[in-house]
């Protein structure tokens, strides 16, 4: 009976987490699964590397939410084909990122580059947390203090308490 | 003084609050040009018709670029403002025929009617890889200089063409007129 109830018990535990499962399996399959269709040829596993980094790192600007390898749209299929064609003819990662860059823009790099235009993009999060960290730092540092005074009440302000008191009690 | 601390936290909302309001009217689908102020990119190609064509081809005036292709359903709803831009002969329109097939193009144009002083065949979506584009239809204005000076993505209807670029082409006009 006990070991009945463990077994449904497990096995409903199982089925509750099944979905969790294919749900996992499938985010780690999801980069290159998708939708990439077109096929490339490289001269070396280090550009096909390459390659794939980069299809990753940019974002489709017509799909947008998806990165060029996982991107159907047409403009994803000729930038992915720009991909290839500038590995192939030897241009470096930084160069390639330029040759995106002067055509679409900061939107075209899931991480944006450190410009006068992203500073805030970069640096606004950590600032506003340290201002937060700041108040929060201050706010508790004059509690503190203010624990600290003497908070005994001197015959006078007893005597006008027990007045105040009185009545109610 | 002391008092004007305790605004500050009120302020900081207000201010915050009116980014982000204006945030949700923001359109995500429109991305800014990185080639405004930039000379049109070099190109040499063929235009629909068959014609080599290349940037000195390009009309000596302000001009709109379009970039359309026969599968582009939203092309059809900016047809008629095209047509009529074209029939008034106040401003070339130019094409740019996008990652489409040639024959496709020409029985587009002969179905449709054709607003274009000529369109430049990109069958590959090269060219429009220099353009910036992303998806037809895309409408860039062009000065006398071959400079872009504005662009506008997605269908370009009167409204569009009222609001957007009249007042586009009548800066760049008095900029001219100015220079003269």
């Amino acid at each position: 009976m006990n070991s009945k109830n463990r077994r449904l018990r497990s096995a409903s535990i199982l089925q509750a987490l099944t979905p969790i499962f294919v749900l996992l399996l499938t985010m780690a399959n999801a980069p290159g699964a998708i939708a990439q269709v077109d096929t490339f040829e490289f001269e070396s596993p280090q550009q096909q590397q390459r390659f794939r980094k980069l299809s990753n790192e940019f974002r489709c600007p017509m799909c947008q939410n998806t990165n060029l390898t996982g991107s159907t749209g047409g403009v994803a299929e000729d930038l992915r084909r720009e991909i290839h064609r500038m590995i192939t003819e030897g241009m470096s990662d930084t160069e390639i990122e330029q040759f995106m860059f002067e055509r679409y823009g900061d939107f075209i790099f899931y991480r944006p580059r450190l410009r006068a235009e992203t500073i805030l993009l970069w640096f606004g999060p950590p600032v506003f947390l340290l201002i937060g960290g700041f108040v929060a730092l201050g706010i508790s540092r004059r509690a503190r203090r203010a624990g600290e005074e003497n908070t005994e009440l001197d015959d006078k302000q007893q005597a006008r308490l027990k007045d105040l008191l009185g009545s109610k009690l | 003084m002391s008092k004007l601390k305790y605004y500050i936290p009120v302020i900081s909302f207000f201010a915050l609050a009116l980014v982000l309001w204006r945030g949700l009217y923001l359109d995500p689908k429109e991305l800014p040009s990185m080639l405004i102020d930039k000379p049109m990119p070099p190109f040499a190609l063929t235009t629909v018709a068959g014609s080599e064509v290349a940037n000195e081809d390009l009309p000596d005036q302000i001009f709109l670029l379009n970039v359309w292709g026969s599968y582009c359903l939203p092309c059809l709803i900016e047809h008629p403002t095209l047509m009529r831009l074209s029939e008034e002969g106040d401003i070339p329109v130019v094409g740019v025929n996008y990652r489409d097939r040639q024959d496709l193009a020409v029985d587009w144009l002969e179905d449709n009617g054709n607003p274009f002083a000529f369109s430049i065949l990109d069958e590959d979506g090269r060219f429009g890889i220099d353009l910036g584009v992303y998806g037809a239809p895309e409408t860039y204005l062009v000065d006398e200089n071959g400079v872009i000076r504005f662009r506008h993505v997605s269908v370009l209807d009167e409204s569009v063409w009222e609001e957007e670029f009249v007042p586009a082409i009548a800066e760049l006009r008095g900029e001219s007129f100015g220079n003269e």
